[in-house]
């Protein structure tokens, strides 16, 4: 199944060592494919955070493969894993993060030049990506000039600017009232529908009712999917 | 609510014989209750009984009806009163629940994320038709948003429910199992 963007195999981290660990996660598997949005949700303590951690490279398993591409993550050296990092996966976190003195267009094309892409190339690439997602007239503003909603969505179009493929959401709606925090998910879902592929954390499940697949973490393991039964088939695995 | 409070909504637009108040009462709830026209007729012939609507002479075949003053009376006693939340039908899977808690040999926690799965399914087709909804039909993206926020409290029901039951269950590791709590197995498929 080299079609995955993400793929977690029997997936295990444990955190800290002795009678103090903390088992985080306890043998995951999942995929999530290009035009796919998987919403995990679960009880504080459940594993979400240290999936989507898993999910982007920031951390590593200590049992079990997470491999973005077909590459197994852990396999990597540093720098190739920072370049996953920074060419692959885009966040999406609770607080937009956006930089207070750069405007929208600025914001979304720092991470490419960060990654060496040229200014105007990159200037070009942030106004793909805002155009994409419908944000064109925020180019020129600033996060100040800019409501929540506005601002959640130009960070959507800074996580996937270039060609990143997948996009890890973290609470996106954040504070965000509910009829704005929609327009945000809307805006997530449309970029999945035009094949990125999606990880969304929440604890909503109104908010999880936009994904294709839902997972229920519970102690770190898989207590539960929903979403097409054929696609559930190939998720749930449940390694007691 | 009842099927006679919604026929004197719609006629409240103006006379209607039943097959237009089907389609009309189908087209504001979005088809979520889709009534047959027996139910409709029904309705009519006693909402006219108590002097609620008025039948017209027939047109073409078909008797529109039109609301009487009492009707609309009716109408807006109904709107001004709040529901009761005992007008409601009984909640049956919190009975289907307390239930599966006291019969021996209920997996109750699969249970519960059966319900769970099923209500998740439920909002992401929900949603799905949600994000269909033109900016016309707001009264339907309404029913909609109603029947999301239903799935989602029920959902956060069972969350609470599911924790209180890996609470309830004896600690794994020493095995003293002298604790007469019922097997309650974490399900798993």
């Amino acid at each position: 199944m080299s079609d995955a963007v993400l793929e977690f195999r029997d997936v295990h981290r444990t955190h800290g060592t002795g009678p103090a660990a903390v088992h985080a996660l306890r043998g995951v598997t999942l995929r999530v494919r290009p035009g796919e949005l998987v919403a995990v949700m679960g009880p504080s303590g459940s594993g979400k955070s240290t999936l989507l951690n898993l999910a982007g490279g920031l951390d590593l398993p200590d049992g079990g493969e997470a491999l973005v591409d077909g590459v197994a993550l852990d396999s990597l050296s540093h720098r190739r894993l920072a370049a996953v990092r920074r060419r692959t996966a885009g966040y999406v976190f609770q607080d937009f993060n956006l930089l207070p003195s750069l405007t929208a267009a600025e914001n979304v094309a720092l991470p490419l030049e960060l990654d060496g892409t040229g200014v105007r190339a990159a200037r070009r690439a942030a106004f793909a990506a805002l155009g994409d997602l419908g944000l064109g007239e925020l180019a020129g503003r600033f996060p100040d000039q800019m409501s929540g909603g506005q601002q959640q969505r130009v960070a959507i179009a800074r996580a996937l600017v270039g060609d990143r493929r997948l996009v890890l959401a973290d609470e996106p709606t954040g504070a965000l009232d509910s009829e704005t925090g929609e327009t945000v998910l809307r805006v997530l879902r449309d970029r999945v529908d035009a094949g990125a592929a999606g990880l969304l954390v929440t604890h909503e499940a109104r908010h999880a009712g936009w994904a294709d697949r839902v997972i229920f973490l519970r102690d770190g393991r898989v207590v539960d999917t929903s979403g097409p039964l054929a696609a559930a088939e190939d998720l749930l695995e449940h390694h007691s | 609510m009842s099927i006679r409070h919604g026929l004197l909504a719609l006629l409240e637009r103006g006379p209607m014989h039943g097959y237009q108040l089907r389609a009309a009462f189908e087209t504001s709830v979005g088809g979520t209750w889709s009534l047959n026209i027996g139910q409709v007729y029904t309705t009519l012939s006693r909402l006219e009984r108590d002097e609620l609507v008025a039948a017209l002479p027939e047109n073409e075949g078909q008797r529109p009806y039109a609301i009487t003053d009492g009707g609309r009376a009716e109408l807006n006693r109904w709107f001004a009163t709040p529901l009761e939340r005992s007008d409601r039908p009984r909640d049956e899977l919190a009975i289907k629940l307390a239930l599966a808690m006291t019969t021996p040999g209920v997996d109750v926690a699969a249970v519960v994320q059966g319900q769970r799965t099923a209500g998740m399914r439920a909002l992401q087709e929900y949603t799905r038709l949600k994000t269909r909804t033109g900016p016309d039909d707001l009264s339907w993206a309404l029913v909609l948003e109603s029947m999301i926020f239903q799935c989602e409290a029920e959902i956060r029901w069972l969350d609470h429910c599911e924790t209180a039951l890996l609470r309830r269950r004896p600690a794994p590791a020493p095995a003293s199992a002298t604790a007469p709590a019922p097997d309650r197995e974490e399900a798993h498929r």
